[in-house]
């Protein structure tokens, strides 16, 4: 059991590079999700009211989820002028590979409401732009939170790819441990990253919990019949 | 701007103007409609599935533009309105209620005050007395639509209609999709409303029968698009205009046209009753073929046949009465009464549901019959 103790005593003794590189592993892995929702959003929306511009949008963000991730990081320097090792090449490469995942699910999102709903919306002299903001989007909050909770979890294992150019993140525990051999630090890296990919899931669903308090009202005939086998049981 | 010179009584509140409706060049779905509707008044369209009268009653908020013609809003073309505006100044209530689900009831109701930007506090008090107009609890208000029956959600979509106050309520088949004894409580609730608030009422069904029990003027619609007749429910079941019409409103019109002849003329023969209390006792014996059995209150609860009097010791034991007559209905009621009563005689009961005697079925057909003739000689009167 040498290694788990291993294990063990690197943290204590590297607290300082662990807590800097999993915040520039957070900051590199969240900005893209808040990035890829705001934009992926409304291009959804976008692609929904404008049916051959969409199939065209959905195809195009399928093509650029198949850019292989290094290629980007390598490349978006050239193309934005920043620095190979500016954790900003991390976050466009990522808010685009989030972008491109998100579209069709948000789409999807937007298309579960139910008909009548948008009907009453728009019976109601709602604005489109309102009934967007105020209707649309909360009632596809559900569908919305299960694409971006996919999102979290890629982005947690991608941004450990930038540490292959020498961007900070918790990538450089596996780089840095292969090159000098030392597999308890690849191990507390693995740990880590799966510790933050666990958190920040269950964050989306607290998230979703907070902006959804309607989908957990119960139905009252339900909560009636509930009432009603209770007091049975207890007979 | 032209003023429409079709009719010279007071202007109507909503004015088709040779509407036509064609999507992508097939046939049309309205066709060349012109019609008036009554301010104040529920006018009802009804038809088969096909035949254009939803989409002609979202032509008037614009929710689907028309391809030709013209609709007025109390004068003004509607085509020259902001589309949100003007379906502001409407309420519309729909088949699933379509209710927000993600809003408490509360805030449903205060949608259209909301948009058009009163405070959210007012608007709410405003929606908490319309839950009391509708007939709902108030401790209701906090729950969410799903949270309801598919009653109470109809009752919350026409209190979310009337929250801004609005002169015009479009109403989209909203009673079609809850069970039979829910939708009559709903027509009437809605009878009720509308003798305080005096709307004006587009009502769309494809039921006769609600077009007959709710609309002040029934516009029956046929596949195409193309308007039938437009005429009062009582004229639509007594002279169809033709065989489309006939057809629709279909083999039992005669006998709702019943509903619209008044039974204030019926006799009411006396009956022997019994009363529950006397039943155990088998020295009370009954003279007639059928004695009505009564409370103490003298509410019917059934017969007492004379040959099974040895049997029938409790209520429970007494054969089931059939409908009820209450005194001044329609000859509908009163025919019913008596032919669904087990003995024959229709059981007619005061305004407190107490027993006051029974009607006869010959005797109702009679007053039919009189009906008629008078009626004949009228239009013969008329015609000379």
């Amino acid at each position: 059991m040498d290694w788990v103790q291993g294990i063990v005593e690197y943290i204590p003794a590297n607290a300082a590079l662990l807590r800097e590189l999993t915040g520039n592993h957070l900051v590199q892995s969240i900005l893209p999700i808040v990035f890829g929702v705001l934009i992926a959003v409304p291009l959804a929306q976008i692609a929904r009211l404008n049916r051959p511009a969409g199939a065209a949008m959905l195809t195009a963000s399928s093509l650029l989820y198949t850019i292989p991730s290094l290629a980007m990081f390598v490349f978006l320097p050239l193309v934005l002028g920043t620095s190979i090792l500016s954790m900003v090449n991390v976050v466009v490469a990522l808010t685009i590979y989030a972008v491109a995942l998100l579209m069709r699910s948000t789409v999807d999102a937007l298309n579960s409401i139910d008909d009548g709903v948008r009907q009453a919306a728009v019976a109601m002299g709602y604005t489109p732009l309102r009934r967007f903001l105020t209707v649309d989007l909360p009632l596809s909050v559900p569908v919305l939170i299960a694409g971006v909770r996919v999102i979290s979890v890629t982005n947690i294992s991608m941004v450990s790819v930038g540490a292959l150019i020498g961007v900070p993140s918790l990538g450089r525990l596996f780089t840095d441990g292969l090159t000098r051999n030392y597999p308890e630090q690849i191990a507390v890296g693995i740990l880590v990253t799966l510790l933050l990919a666990l958190v920040l899931d269950l964050l989306l669903v607290l998230l979703e919990r907070v902006l959804t308090p309607w989908t957990r009202a119960t139905p009252a005939r339900t909560a009636r019949a509930a009432a009603l086998e209770a007091r049975t049981v207890a007979a | 701007m032209t003023s429409p010179e079709q009719s010279s009584g007071p202007l109507p509140m909503i004015r088709f103007n040779g509407i036509t409706k064609t999507y992508d060049g097939g046939r049309p779905a309205v066709d060349d409609l012109s019609m008036d509707i009554d301010r104040g008044r529920i006018t009802v369209f009804v038809g088969p599935s096909g035949c254009g009268k939803t989409t002609s009653l979202r032509m008037i908020n614009r929710m689907v533009e028309p391809t030709s013609g013209t609709i007025l809003l109390d004068g003004q073309d509607v085509a020259l309105q902001k589309a949100a505006e003007l379906r502001r100044s409407m309420g519309y209530v729909m088949q699933s209620s379509g209710l927000m689900p993600h809003r408490s009831v509360i805030d449903n109701i205060a949608t259209v005050p909301r948009l058009n930007g009163v405070p959210r506090a007012e608007a709410r008090v405003r929606a908490k007395e319309l839950l009391d107009v509708v007939g709902l609890a108030s401790e209701l208000g906090r729950r969410y639509p799903g949270q309801l029956s598919g009653g109470q959600q109809q009752r919350v979509g026409v209190a979310r209609a009337l929250a801004a106050d609005p002169p015009v309520l479009l109403m989209d088949e909203p009673f079609s999709a809850v069970d039979p004894v829910v939708r009559a409580e709903l027509q009437e609730e809605l009878l009720r409303l509308q003798r305080d608030l005096a709307k004006t009422i587009v009502f769309v069904t494809h039921d006769i029968d609600e077009a007959t029990i709710l609309g002040d003027k029934v516009a029956v619609f046929a596949v195409g698009g193309r308007l039938a007749q437009f005429a009062a429910p009582e004229e639509i079941l007594r002279a169809p205009v033709d065989d489309f019409v006939a057809g629709f409103v279909g083999r039992d019109r005669g006998f709702r046209h019943l509903s619209f002849q008044q039974g204030d003329h019926v006799t009411v023969h006396p009956i022997e009753t019994i009363e529950v209390d006397q039943l155990a006792d088998p020295t009370v014996s009954v003279r007639s073929a059928w004695t009505l059995l009564v409370d103490a209150d003298g509410r019917p609860h059934g017969w007492v046949p004379q040959a099974t009097r040895g049997s029938i010791t409790t209520q429970a034991d007494a054969v089931p009465g059939g409908s009820l007559y209450t005194r001044g209905d329609t000859l509908r009621r009163a025919l019913d009464a008596a032919l669904s009563s087990p003995s024959g005689l229709g059981v007619a009961v005061d305004d407190d549901g107490r027993a006051i005697g029974i009607v006869r079925a010959a005797e109702v057909f009679e007053l039919i019959e009189g009906a008629r003739l008078d009626r004949g000689r009228a239009d013969h009167n008329t015609a000379v």
